[in-house]
Parts: structure tokens; sequence; C-alpha cells
């Protein structure tokens, strides 16, 4: 019993498989396209545009921190945008 | 002679041809290795690189490639008899699409996955390069262009097939929705989702639609090809998991239990082939079968796009190199099963030899309609079903084929032309729905442009299609020899398919030009000229590039010889 209940697991584990693989590049990439514009609005104040959400998204500076250096890289920056944040 | 018999010899062949080409291929030409560590594994990303079970690897490409062109393209051309169909797809399938499908995968996955196109760059040159975008892009919209015709054409001749098509989406809206927004495990969604497209079926059935009439000239098929394009547009525009995930994977499963229940209805009908093994009796417009019947059937016996699949994703999968026999050889295998079902049904689901002769009157007379109303009989003889619902479901299976593609197509289309507009800085066409409209423009064009304001006639672009899709074959067969000659491997297995497409598609661009010409439609002499200029410098390329790297290979392999099978 227990050996058919774990070969049925395996038969939805791989057609979950099938329904996913197909499409996770793409999904992926529409993930971080989303990421970054989230980025770019919690970094906005910053670089000197004015967010009125930007006391609220303070907190989350800590959180983004770490993906800070791959997110101004891949916009283009070669080198941290931001004084005060010396990522590399 | 019965169909089961051309099952048993066609499915047959390609065992054979698995068993013992397969592993010649994989073994002493392209020297799979199961130490190599694949893309998948050195690059693994978790997004593109993922290695993945053969099985479920096997079940993307092959759905991937199988859509309704490997059965249009039969479905036309055993205008010819069956035997001049059946021996392209089994020997080509085995000999040309096996070799052609796996090497594709071999290669990219030797070169860090890379896709066709950018190996062709590093292998051939720049302007190799540059005439895949082209023959791409031609490729691309003239598989919408005729797929919108098809649906088109079906929803005229088949209305009870209207009802299950649209609702399909509404299903896929819905499974998209439950798996993203509620989490929802897989299982029950697909069960459910197939008894509601099966009941649907029914409920076509008993409803069928039909468009009221002409409206400001325009008349009822070209009334759904404008239609289609204003769905192709949408839908390449929303999220992919929206609607085009979900209704890949419902169009998969579809295809897996259409094939089932097709080649079960052949055994349990047995019914007999009544078209004629060679047609000596053609009605007066249909061309000679050299070299027409090469691109009338392309996907089925051998098609450029596989090697897009293989080296686009299929290759950035692969868990171990082994698996490309695996993979490539039955992805082509399945294609050429649907193939073989395509014949099967235009051949034998008809009563009498006069009712056939009735639907092949003329070159593109016969086509989907033919294959949805013989196979149609076979099914309802076979699990006794109504006739009427066999119809309806072989109907449905070719309208969901055909509009993903056009939906996968239109999306990559618009993704060329916003290319283009980042590559020369042309700023209005990098937008999502400018570069929509553009792509969706230029296939309405054609559409109307090459069967007239009926937008019937248009099926008179497979062949020039087959050919592209033939000539982008022959470009990847020729990536893949000079590849395995600067490897000092034999290329001559992949040299000789090259060849024979090369021939095969210049031959049937000039009959198709004498064609059109004589039926003064300029409009397809203009595109069959574009292509034949395509296809004449792909030949100079190929020859140039052939010809440097036998210089080379002369100049440094001395003892070597011309074999270089010992060699690494």
């Amino acid at each position: 019993m227990k050996g058919g209940r774990g070969r049925l697991r395996r038969v939805l584990d791989l057609l979950q498989e099938f329904y996913d693989a197909p499409h996770r590049g793409a999904l992926a990439r529409a993930k971080q396209e989303e990421d970054d514009l989230f980025m770019l609005l919690v970094f906005s104040e910053m670089m000197g545009v004015p967010n009125p959400a930007s006391y609220h998204t303070l907190e989350l500076l800590p959180l983004l921190y770490e993906e800070f250096h791959a997110w101004h890289l891949r916009m283009g920056m070669e080198r941290s945008p931001l004084d005060h944040i010396r990522c590399c | 002679m019965s169909a089961i018999f051309l099952v048993a010899l066609g499915l047959g062949g390609f065992t054979l041809g698995y068993v013992f080409y397969s592993k010649f291929i994989s073994e002493r030409i392209f020297r799979l290795d199961p130490a190599f560590v694949t893309p998948a594994h050195a690059q693994e990303d978790g997004v593109d690189f993922v290695p993945t079970n053969r099985w479920v690897l096997w079940g993307h490409h092959f759905t991937s490639v199988a859509g309704a062109a490997p059965i249009v393209g039969p479905a036309i051309a055993v205008i010819w008899g069956w035997l001049p169909a059946f021996l392209w797809v089994v020997f080509g399938t085995i000999f040309f699409a096996g070799t052609h499908d796996a090497g594709a995968l071999w290669a990219s996955a030797r070169n860090q996955g890379k896709s066709i196109g950018a190996l062709t760059e590093s292998v051939v040159g720049k302007r190799a390069r540059a005439l895949f975008m082209i023959v791409i892009f031609l490729l691309l919209l003239m598989v919408n262009a005729v797929f919108a015709i098809i649906i088109a054409r079906l929803f005229v001749d088949f209305p009870s097939s209207v009802i299950p098509a649209w609702f399909v989406i509404a299903v896929a809206l819905a499974i998209g929705w439950l798996l993203y927004r509620r989490g929802v495990p897989l299982l029950w969604p697909s069960v459910i989702a197939l008894i509601l497209l099966y009941a649907s079926m029914f409920v076509g059935d008993a409803f069928p639609v039909a468009l009221p009439g002409a409206i400001a000239g325009l008349d009822v098929p070209a009334q759904w090809v404008l239609l289609l394009f204003g769905y192709a547009a949408v839908a390449s525009l929303l999220p992919v998991w929206v609607l085009l995930q979900p209704r890949d994977y419902i169009n998969g499963l579809q295809l897996f239990i259409g094939l089932g229940i097709f080649f079960a209805a052949v055994l349990l009908a047995s019914p007999e082939v009544v078209a004629p093994a060679y047609n000596q009796n053609l009605p007066a417009d249909v061309p000679s079968f050299i070299p027409l019947l090469f691109v009338t059937i392309a996907c089925g016996a051998i098609s450029g796009f596989h090697g897009l699949v293989s080296s686009g994703t299929t290759s950035k999968q692969l868990d171990k190199e082994t698996d490309v026999r695996f993979v490539g050889f039955l992805g082509a295998a399945g294609e050429g099963a649907l193939a073989l079902a395509a014949i099967i049904a235009c051949t034998a689901g008809f009563a009498s030899r006069l009712e056939w002769e009735g639907f092949y009157a003329s070159f593109a007379s016969g086509g989907l309609g033919a294959f949805v109303q013989g196979g149609g009989s076979i099914i309802a003889q076979g699990l006794r079903l109504p006739q009427h619902f066999g119809e309806t479901l072989l109907a449905v299976m070719a309208v969901l084929f055909a509009a993903t593609t056009m939906d996968t197509g239109v999306r990559l289309q618009r993704y060329i032309i916003q290319e283009w507009g980042s590559i020369y800085r042309i700023r209005f066409l990098t937008g999502r729905y400018l570069s929509t409209a553009i792509a969706v423009v230029t296939c309405l064009a054609l559409a109307f442009g090459a069967g007239g304001g009926a937008g019937t006639g248009g099926l008179l672009i497979w062949p020039l299609f087959g050919t592209t899709n033939q000539l982008l074959a022959a470009l990847t067969l020729l990536v893949l020899s000079v590849f395995l000659m600067k490897l000092g491997r034999r290329s001559i297995f992949t040299l000789i398919p090259f060849g024979f497409l090369i021939v095969m598609a210049t031959l049937a661009l000039l009959v198709q030009l004498r064609q059109f010409w004589e039926r003064e439609q300029y409009f397809l002499v203009f595109l069959d000229l574009v292509i034949l200029v395509a296809t004449i410098f792909v030949v100079l390329e190929s020859l140039g590039s052939l010809r440097k790297t036998w210089a080379e290979r002369g100049a440094d392999s001395g003892a070597g010889g011309a074999g270089g099978a010992g060699r690494p």
C-alpha cells in the first residue's frame, strides 16, 4: 500500500514538473521584472525621486540590501549608484 | 489492406530505427558520454538550466514539437497515394528527423546549451546567423497565417468544434488561477479540466455554432481569421501563467489521450485502406510528387522547427548526455506516429475509393477536413461512438494544436520585432503593444494576400511553409556536419539528409514559382522569390564553410584519414 502511494506521489511530481518546466524561465523573468521595479520604488528616494511611501519602505532596506548589488548590475550600472551603499 | 498492417509496419519501423540506427548514431557518431557534465548541471540556475527527468523532458519536447503541422502535411500529401507519404514519414523520421533532432540537442549540450542560431554564428559565421533569423521570421509569419486559415476552415466545416475550442480557454484560465493564486495541487484541476473538455464536445455537438454570413464584404472564414488574430494578440500579451501555460498543459494531455484513442480505434475497427498506394488518377492541378511531397510533409518526416526546440530549451534541461538518444530520437518518433495517424485517417477512414477521390478532387482540398472526417469515422467504428462525436473530437484536437501554436507564434514574433527595435534603436518598435500589432498585421496581410478576401485559399502557402521549414532543417544539418567535421568524425549521416533537403527545397521552390506565375498570384511569386534567395545564400554559405572545414581538416589530419573514427 505504501509503495503504491509512493508511486502515486512520484507520478504527481512528474505531472507537476510537466506543468512547470516549459515556462519556468519565462515566469522567472517576469517575476524578476516585477522585483526590479519594486527595488526601484524602494530605493527611489535615495536616488532623488520623491516617493511618499519611503517612510514605510525604509524597514525593507535591510531585507533588500543583499540583492542590491545584483540589481544595480542588472540595471546596467557597474558601480553602486548610491554613495552610502558600497556593495562593490 | 487493413490499416493495422500500416500501423504495425510504421511503429515497427520506428522501433527498429530506435534500437539500431539511433544506437549507432549515438555511440559511433555523437559518442554520447554518461560522464559528460551537461549544461543543466554545469550552469544550473533553477530557471533555464534545470536537470530534468528524461521522461518529463521527452514529454515537453514531444508536446512542443507536435502540433497541427504533422497532421496537415500528410493529410494533403496522401493525394499522391498512401505509399509515398508513408515511406517518407517512416524513413524520414528514422534517418533524417531522429539524427537532426538528437543532433541539435547534442551539439547544443556540447556548446553550453547555446541555441542553434548562436551555434550557427560560432560554427559557420555571422552571415549564416543573419540568414537564420530571416528564415525563422518567415517561418513564424507563415505558420501564424496558415494556422489561422486552417482553424477558420475547421470552424466552418465542423461548426460543432466552435464551443469546445473556445470553452477550453475558460478552462485554462481557471486552471492558471487555481494553481497560481490559490495554490491548488495539480491533480484534480487536471482531471476536472479533461472531463469538462470532453463534456463540452458533447455540448458543441448538440449546439453547432455558425457565424451568420458575410459582413461588410468579409465572408465567414475571413471573419474567423480576424477573430482568431484578435484572440492571438490578446493571448500573447497576457502573462504566461494566466493562459499559455495551462493551455499548453491541457494540449499536452490531450495529445497523448488523442493519440491513444486513435490508435486504439484503429486496432478495434481495423479499417481497410481505400486510397490507392500510388494515385495514377491525379486531379489536374496536382504537381509531381518529386519534389513537392518532401516539402508538403515537413513536420512528421523532418522539420527545422524541432532543432529550435531541441537547442533552445530541451538542451538546457538534459540530465545526462546519454538522454539525448531517448529524448531526441523518441521525440521524432512521436511526431512520426502522429503523422502516421494522419495518413491512416485520410486513407482508411472512407467507405470507398470513390468517396476518397471526391475528397481529394484538387490539391489543397483534402487537408484537415479529410483527417477529421476520415479519423472521425474510424473512431466512431472502433469505439462505437456517433460519427459526429468522433469528428468533433478530432476537429477540436486540431484546432487546439493550431491555436496554441498561434499564441506562441505571435508572442515570438513580437520578441523578434522588439529585438530589432532595440538593435537598430527604433524606439517605437520596442513597445509591447505596437510590436504585437505589427506582428498581427503582417500575418493578416499574408493570410489575406495569399488567399484573397475569402481567406480560404491560404493553404496554397502550405508547401512554401514546408519549404522554409526544410530550409531551416538543412541549415541545422549543415551546422551539425561542420561541427562533426571539426571534431574529426564522420559527417556523412548529416550531410546526405542536408543535400537531399536542399535539392528538394530548391526544386519545390522553382516548381511553385512557375505555378504561382501562371496563376497570376504575384504576392506568392514575391514570397517564393524571397525564400529562393534565402536558399541560394544557404547553399553558398554551406559550400563555403564545408570547403573551409574540409581544407582545414585535410591540412591537420595528415595520417588521420577521412573517417577519423579513431580520433577523439
